[in-house]
This record gives structure tokens, C-alpha cells and sequence, in this order.
């Protein structure tokens, strides 16, 4: 530590470092734009400009390290005439536009400037024009307005990993650019309209919507992943105009994926259900929220009654709230039933199933030394934990991937094995093996019956060396495809075998707020019918919670046909579209995830509520409420709740632990078919909830394009060609799809994802054949 | 003593003359009364009456949906909505202005970065219900190419002192 003395304040620092992270602590503020405490060091602004003693020039306080018995001044005479000097210079090339800028009233320039710039400008001459670039949908720019402080471009390549951003030419003609043609297309991206501290980076969705001082702000829960980022949802006139990130170290520090920032868009779409509808002789009529309920409980008992409460069922979104899904619960439990399922893109229920954690907090997933993907495309899937898991790579941290496909992480790999899917199961089989001969564990039969004698490969026993030296500091992960797999319970098994016998910890990844449908479900997941069963033979009554079954259930369009012969389907939702009203009976209009109250449980088990930022739309009702009163429609005991509060403790008072020992020992592998094309499944990450699907700007951006790809060679093979239309079948059904090819796709396999239009057809099979 | 005066006072009618000079010195002095409608007074071209929106020369609106007169606007009575127009431009969808709530200030005028509000000569408007006082874009807009002439010459008269 060293005593250092700011504007004659003596304070303690740390010796090394810098000056204005210093004065920060202290809460002495230095001016500045290019410094970002997230960021590292330029020191091209010069707007930190401050006195040191003893040196004979003012020194820029963010690139000056602290040393003992240093006195500094920021507001002496030396260093103001420094930073108003500064001021000047930026605002020569600064265009006078605040009246038609975006950054209006939230400008760190224009703050600044009143504190340090002249009322009129010396500067007679013409002023700088910059040309504005594309940089997708997303982000609109007036580079114009920038002042070169390189925020941006540091972002891109600290921290999101892809340098798309850079700054090219000199002097007067500097200029941020991307590479020729290219836009921004990381999953980050967002993120540059925050640091950016001028008018240069702006939210397109939100271009010259409002101004910054007619916003409340809220705070919020992000509903699309499993990480809980919290959110700052600014409204104006009772209706969400833009959410932005709200700092939480133990989170997402300051950053927020570009889904959470921008699906919001989809909150007044035209596919909103605003009122409650019931079905009348094929038509849909509007009604009243109590001869809707009404409908629904009278309907429900007389099935209840006629074929018993089994034939009852319950398909819940995992975006849905805490208290929902425990309201829900009890509803299906007080109606006898068990029947109820938020593993909507699963196939393989053998076994037990693991809870769908972390394993660590998500701060300390940065700490692990060795790091195994299996299935997982991190990034896309979760892309906070892919920027931690990032950071911990730069700082040493050991990434393998054994995938189907050889994605790009934005960070290098010590070593990434691709394999087709059933090769990847005896390559994740030999590695247990490997492991178990090493640390003198037994492992099942089926583990050695998988691996078939096979010699590991000088990878395979590097990692296995790895993950043994790493120990507690090793962590499996498991991806969102992992779950979509024929043959997720080998999976599972294999990788807690490992995680058990090394020490390592496991994680499984999975959507939204599945952490606490897990907790709140426990045992009535392996009791009653899970989603395969309840699609496999229609029930006589399901409902709905927030599901358009097309996309968000694996198996896609067969899930439509099995409700169509359902006698009652009742959806309650945010959406409804076509395929919706064809095959739901009653439809009741759900709050959407602002204009509800409600609690989120993400990866680490950190429980997050968060209360309605707008009114709900139209006649549309917090689930809490529409499951609180249909269960008084229904005479349950138990629902005479009267605000979110009391549904809440219930609900985490009654929460399943964690148990890690809820691991599989036994097997048995589900043969994949040997003819056609093996199948890897893939959920998109613009296509993963309703919320997402229906947001335009994010449907514009590059990860939206969910493409049907196979390997160049397996393509030449079936006598095809990129961007053509090939016609797969999958028992009787076939269905034409565009592709593309790619060499980051083992050979006869072929990428078709899931939750995305046409590739519904397709459903969850696991292997598809070239029809003619 | 005072008795005798006011006695003496009153006998010669003092009082009444006093009175009747008064009125008779103004029965012939110049009328100060102004004749309205017929007559006006005159009037500053400071004056604040009824907003108008104004245009460019070229027909542009000139209001850029800076929304600063909705800020500056101590009565809440202008409501704006912003958006892209298509050729990329920021510009109102909306712009009211609730005159019953109005208190013509003429802070918004001030707040003008462009001077698209501004406040006319004209005072004497009604409106029989309510909503007749609610000015939308296309009236304040209709009152600036009305007036134009008036506006633009008053603002060249306050240019100086601006």
C-alpha cells in the first residue's frame, strides 16, 4: 500500500495502481473518456490530465501508477487549464448535433463540456466528416460525433474476442471502422453503445425514440438464460423503450448479452394475446377473464372426473417465474395429476436427472484450471458465462471441447475433438475409461462396452492427465445439445463418472429459469409423465404455460399433431400465432416477463426477484394470478393467496436441494440408425424462446441465421450444392430444406436446428435421409 | 368654527363643482379607451400568444424532436413522440400542445434549438370544448404557414437582443 495525497486528501492506495482507479476508490473524480474500469489502458483522450508534484508536465491520471508519498492535484490551475485545453481540442471535430443525437442528456462529452468547455469555439475553420458504417442491425452509428477514445475497439478485443471493430488511418483521417463489408456480429455487441462515451455507438431498435431524462428506470431479471444478468428496464409512458445492463460484479459484472438487451422489442408485437379467447365452433371469441376461467375449470373437472387425473397434463416454459411454476405445480397436484414438464427439448429421460447447475459460483468458473465443453457451444448458448470463460482462457485457464461440431469460441482451445454423434459417446466412454484406469476408479460395464477396446488418442490421454491434475479445479460442462441428444443419459452419466472420479465439478447448462423448475418440480419430474410421454400419445387435457409448441418443443410439428387430438388444450401465453389457434381450445393472455412480478434462481443458485416495470398489456394477466384464481375455479385447497409475496415463500420454502449425488451409474446406449445423414441438433441463439423469435432487430442479426449445414464432401455426395434445396425425410414426412456446408461439420452428419420454421418438420429425429 | 365652514361649504355647493370641473376637464381631453375589435393596442414582438410550428423555406418542418420544450415545459402541456422518418431524419410523430394547460411562458420558444415552437401575435382564439384547445402537429403547423410573415419579422426584430 501506498499514502498518496489527492487534492490534499491523504488516501491509501494500492502501490502500481493507476492514479484514477485511485481517486475513483476515493471518490474524487478525475474527468475522463477513453478509461473504462473494464477495459485496459490507452491513454489516448488526455482528458485525465492531472498535477503530480515534482513532475514538470500534467500526467494523465489513468495511465500513471501510484507511488508512495505522491501529491497530486486535479483542480489546480495547471491541470484544469490541461483538461479544459483537452475539451477543446475534442470539440473542434465535435459536431454541434445534441439536439438530434441519442446520447442527449446521457453524454459524457456533453456533461463534460459544461464543466470544462468554452462557451464559443476558437475554431474557424471546416470540420471533420466521417463517413457512417453498417454495423448491423443492431447498432447505428454517426461516427462524426466519435472522439477516437477506442472503448469500442478495446471491447471487441478484450473481451468479446473478435476484433471487428478497429480504428484505421491517421491523424485527422482516424476512423473506427469494421473490416471491409463486415458488420458487428458478436453475441456482445450491445455492449459498445454503453461504453461508447459519445453519440458515435447508439441502440438502433431504440434510434430517436425517446430521450434519456423521460425514462423510469426499474430493475429487472433477463428471462433468456440460465445466468439471471440483471437489467435496467426503462419505460416511458408505461411501456418498455429499452433495457440496458445493471451492474452485478458477482453476475454479469457491467455487460448484457445482445439477447437480453434487445428482445424486449417483442413486448408489443402483433402476436400478443391481449384478451382471453375461448374457441367457439371452430371460431375464436374474445371474453372475460371470469367466463374464461370459469370455461377452463368446469372443462378440466369433467375430465378430471370422466378419465381420471392422469389423463391431465402440463407443458411449462422454463422462461416462466418461480412463483408460476410452484402455482402450477400445486394446480396439477391438487387436481391429482403429476403430469407436468419444463424439459421441453429433451428426448432421453432415462435415469436420474441432474440438476441443471453451474456446480460453482459464476465468478469462480473463471478460476477452474482445466475446462471440458461437452456439447456445448457456450458463447451461443450462454454468452455471459462464454465472456467469463473467456477471460479465465486469457488468464490460463485450459478449454477442451469434445462437440459435434468445431465451433468458434472466440478464445483458443488447448484441444477440440469434432465427431460424429456416436463416435463422440465412445471418444467421452474412452475418456472415462482412461480416467478410471488412472485414478484406479471402477467404472460400469457399459462404459467399457461403449469404448470397445478402442487406444485413446494422444488428445484423449492429455486430457485425461488434465482433468486428473486439475482436480477440484476441473469443470465439466455440459451444453445445451447435450440435452437435445437421443443419448443425453449416457451423456450425463459419462460426464458426472468423470467429474466424480477427478474431483472435477460439474456443470449443465440449460434455458432461462430451469434452475428453479428443477428445484420447485424435483421428484414429480421422474413421477409423472415427461414431455415425450405426454407427446407421444395425446392427453384428453394439457395445458399450455407459455409454449408454442412448433418451437419450443423438440419434437415440433409432431407436438402440434398430438395436441390437435388433445380434447382441451389451454394455453397460457405471451403469443399466440397460427399453428397456436388451430390446435388450443382456450387461450389466456400472460404478462410478459416486464410486466409481471417474480423470481429467477440462475446456474449458481442465487435466488433474484425482481417486480413489473410496466402494467401488463391489454387484458392481460400476471400467471401468478390467472393460476391463483383457476385454482379457486377448481376448489383447491391452498390458493387463497393475496399478493406475490406469500406465493413466493411458499414456493422457496419448499424448493429441492441441490443433491449432486443424483448421478447415474448404468446405461444403455440408443443405437442410432446406420442409413442417411446422423443428425446434430442445435438451438440457435435468436431462436430460443417466443420472446427472441418475435424481436426484429435481433431476427436482422447474424446469429439469428439458422442454417441446415453439412460438410462439403457429404454434400457433394448427395448430389447437392450450397444455398440449394434438398428434400430429407424422416420416416413418411419430408420436408425441403436450404443448405449450406461447412467444414467445421463431420462427414455424414448434417446440422438441422431446432425452435426455428420448417426444420419443425423434422422434430427430434436423430437421423435424417436424402430423399430424391 | 368647523360647523361654520362646512355650513358655508355646503350652501355654496363646493363639492358639486369640484366634482363637475373634474368631469367636464375630462369631457374634452383625448379618449385612452381602444374601440376592440375595431381598435388595437399595440403590441410587442415579444408578444406570447398562440404557438405555431414553423417551416424551411423549402417546405422541412423545422422541428427536430429534440423534445427540450417538452422538458423545459413547467405546465406539462406538450406531449412529443420521436421517430425515424424514412429518409433517416429525426422527427415528430406527435407533437401537441394542450392549451388549457398552457400558461405562455414561452419557455419553450427559449428552449428551441431551431426555432420551430414559437409564439405568435395572435390571442385571440377560443375553443368551445376542450378538445378545440388540444393544438395536434397539423394545427400548430397550419398556424405557422399562416403567420409566417408576422413570425419571421418579429424574430428579425428580437434577433439583437438574442
Amino acid at each position: 500500500m501506498a499514502t498518496i495525497e489527492i487534492n490534499g486528501q491523504t488516501i491509501e492506495a494500492e502501490e502500481g495502481s493507476m492514479l484514477i482507479a485511485a481517486a475513483d476508490k476515493a471518490g474524487i473524480y478525475i474527468p475522463r473518456f477513453c478509461y473504462h474500469d473494464k477495459l485496459s489502458i490507452a491513454a489516448n483522450c488526455r482528458m485525465c490530465l492531472v498535477e503530480v508534484e515534482k513532475a514538470p508536465k500534467p500526467l494523465p491520471a489513468c495511465a500513471t501508477p501510484v507511488t508512495d508519498g505522491m501529491k497530486v492535484q486535479t483542480q489546480s490551475e495547471l491541470a484544469r487549464d490541461a483538461q479544459k485545453g483537452t475539451m477543446e481540442f475534442l470539440l473542434i471535430n465535435h459536431p454541434l448535433d445534441c439536439p438530434i443525437c441519442d446520447q442527449g442528456g446521457e453524454c459524457e462529452l456533453q456533461d463534460l463540456a459544461v464543466g470544462y468547455g468554452r462557451d464559443a469555439s476558437q475554431y474557424n475553420e471546416g470540420k471533420r466528416v466521417v463517413m457512417d458504417k453498417n454495423l448491423g442491425p443492431l447498432i447505428s452509428t454517426d461516427m462524426t460525433r466519435c472522439i477516437q477514445c477506442t472503448r469500442c475497439v478495446r471491447f471487441g478485443q478484450e473481451l468479446a474476442g473478435i476484433m471487428e471493430l478497429g480504428m484505421a488511418g491517421r491523424g485527422e483521417h482516424s476512423e473506427i471502422m469494421t473490416f471491409m463489408g463486415h458488420t458487428v456480429d458478436s453475441e456482445l455487441s450491445g455492449n459498445v453503445i454503453d461504453l461508447c462515451p459519445v453519440g458515435a455507438l447508439t441502440s438502433k431498435p431504440f434510434r430517436f425514440q425517446c430521450r434519456s431524462w423521460e425514462m423510469q428506470n426499474h430493475d429487472g431479471i433477463a428471462p433468456h438464460d440460465t445466468v439471471g444478468s440483471n437489467l435496467e428496464i426503462q419505460v416511458m409512458r408505461d411501456k418498455v423503450m429499452r433495457v440496458l445492463p445493471a451492474a452485478n460484479e458477482a453476475i454479469n459484472e457491467v455487460w448484457l448479452s445482445d439477447r437480453d438487451r434487445f428482445s424486449y422489442e417483442s413486448l408489443d408485437s402483433d402476436q400478443r394475446l391481449t384478451t382471453p379467447r375461448l374457441k367457439i365452433n371452430g371460431e375464436w371469441k374474445s371474453t372475460d377473464w371470469q367466463t374464461a376461467l370459469e370455461h377452463v375449470a368446469a372443462k378440466l373437472k369433467v375430465i378430471n372426473e370422466e378419465f381420471g387425473a392422469d389423463s391431465t397434463g402440463a407443458l411449462v416454459s422454463p422462461t416462466a417465474t418461480l412463483e408460476e411454476l410452484n402455482l402450477l405445480k400445486k394446480l396439477m397436484q391438487g387436481m391429482g395429476s403429476s403430469n407436468i414438464d419444463y424439459r421441453l427439448r429433451q428426448q432421453d429421460f432415462r435415469g436420474n436427472q441432474p440438476a441443471p447447475v453451474l456446480g460453482s459460483s459464476i465468478a469462480d468458473f473463471e478460476s477452474a484450471s482445466t475446462v471440458l465443453l461437452v456439447d456445448s457451444n457456450i458463447r451461443k448458448e450462454q454468452p455471459i458465462l462464454g465472456l467469463r470463460l473467456r477471460k479465465a482462457v486469457l488468464h490460463g485457464t485450459q478449454v477442451h471441447a469434445l462437440n459435434h461440431v468445431d465451433y468458434d469460441f472466440a478464445f483458443r482451445t488447448a484441444s477440440t475433438i469434432c465427431l460424429a454423434p456416436d463416435a463422440m459417446l465412445s471418444e467421452l466412454a474412452i475418456l472415462t475409461q482412461l480416467i478410471a484406469g488412472r485414478t484406479g476408479s471402477s467404472v460400469p460395464d457399459a462404459v467399457s462396452k461403449l469404448a470397445n477396446g478402442t487406444e485413446a488418442s494422444v488428445e484423449i490421454v492429455a486430457l485425461a492427465n488434465e482433468l486428473i491434475d486439475a482436480g477440484e479445479n476441473g469443470h465439466v460442462v455440459l451444453g445445451a445439445q447435450a440435452r437435445m441428444n437421443p443419448n443425453y443419459s449416457v451423456l450425463t452419466t459419462l460426464t458426472s463418472l468423470i467429474s466424480t472420479m477427478t474431483g472435477a465439478r460439474l456443470a449443465n447448462l440449460a434455458e432461462a429459469n430451469s434452475v428453479a423448475a428443477w428445484q420447485v418440480m424435483g421428484a414429480a419430474l421422474d413421477d409423472g409423465k415427461n414431455t415425450a410421454d405426454m407427446i407421444a400419445e395425446p392427453l384428453k387435457a394439457c395445458l399450455l404455460f407459455n409454449i408454442d409448441p412448433r418451437h419450443d418443443l423438440l419434437a415440433g410439428d409432431h407436438a402440434l399433431e398430438t395436441l390437435s387430438e388433445t380434447g382441451m388444450v389451454v394455453h397460457i401465453g405471451n403469443f399466440h400465432d397460427e399453428a397456436l389457434d388451430d390446435c388450443c381450445h382456450v387461450q389466456l393472455p400472460l404478462a410478459a416477463f416486464s410486466e409481471t412480478d417474480g423470481t429467477h434462481i440462475n446456474c449458481e443458485g442465487t435466488v433474484q426477484s425482481w417486480t413489473a416495470a410496466v402494467n401488463p398489456l391489454g387484458d392481460s394477466r400476471p400467471g401468478w394470478k390467472i393460476l391463483r384464481v383457476l385454482g379457486n375455479y377448481l376448489s383447491l385447497d391452498g390458493f387463497d393467496y393475496n399478493t406475490i409475496a406469500e406465493v413466493r415463500n411458499e414456493a422457496v420454502a419448499a424448493l429441492q436441494p441441490i443433491d449432486a449425488s443424483r448421478v447415474n451409474t448404468e446405461f444403455t446406449v440408443d443405437e442410432l440408425p446406420d442409413n442417411g445423414l446422423k443428425r446434430i441438433y442445435d438451438l440457435p441463439l435468436y431462436h430460443s424462446d417466443a420472446l427472441v423469435r418475435r424481436a426484429s432487430a435481433l431476427q436482422g442479426a447474424a446469429d439469428s441465421k439458422a442454417a441446415v449445414v453439412l460438410h462439403p464432401d457429404t454434400l457433394q455426395a448427395i448430389g447437392a450444392e450450397e444455398g440449394s434445396s434438398v428434400k430429407f425425410s424422416v420416416g413418411e414426412q419430408s420436408v425441403e430444406l436450404t443448405v449450406s456446408s461447412s467444414n467445421i461439420v463431420p462427414v455424414q452428419c448434417v446440422v438441422i436446428p431446432s425452435g426455428v420454421d420448417g426444420c419443425s418438420a423434422i422434430g427430434a429425429a436423430a437421423s435424417v435421409e436424402v430423399a430424391n | 368654527m368647523k360647523r361654520a365652514a362646512h355650513i358655508v361649504k355646503s350652501l355654496f355647493l363646493q363639492e358639486l363643482i369640484k366634482g363637475l370641473s373634474v368631469t367636464g376637464r375630462h369631457l374634452f381631453k383625448k379618449k385612452i379607451t381602444v374601440q376592440y375589435p375595431d381598435e388595437k393596442t399595440p403590441m410587442s414582438f415579444r408578444f406570447r400568444g398562440l404557438h405555431a410550428q414553423r417551416r424551411y423555406p423549402n417546405g422541412e418542418e423545422r422541428c427536430i424532436a429534440c423534445k427540450l420544450c417538452e422538458a423545459v415545459c413547467p405546465a406539462l402541456a406538450i406531449t412529443i413522440d420521436s421517430d425515424v422518418r424514412d429518409d433517416g431524419s429525426r422527427r415528430t410523430t406527435r407533437y401537441d400542445i394542450d392549451l388549457s394547460k398552457c400558461i405562455f411562458c414561452g419557455f419553450c420558444e427559449e428552449a428551441c434549438p431551431v426555432d420551430a415552437i414559437v409564439e405568435t401575435r395572435i390571442f385571440e382564439y377560443h375553443g368551445e370544448n376542450r378538445d378545440d384547445l388540444y393544438y395536434t402537429k397539423d394545427k400548430l403547423l397550419a398556424v405557422g404557414d399562416k403567420m409566417e410573415d408576422s413570425i419571421a419579422r418579429d424574430r428579425k426584430l428580437d434577433a439583437p437582443y438574442r
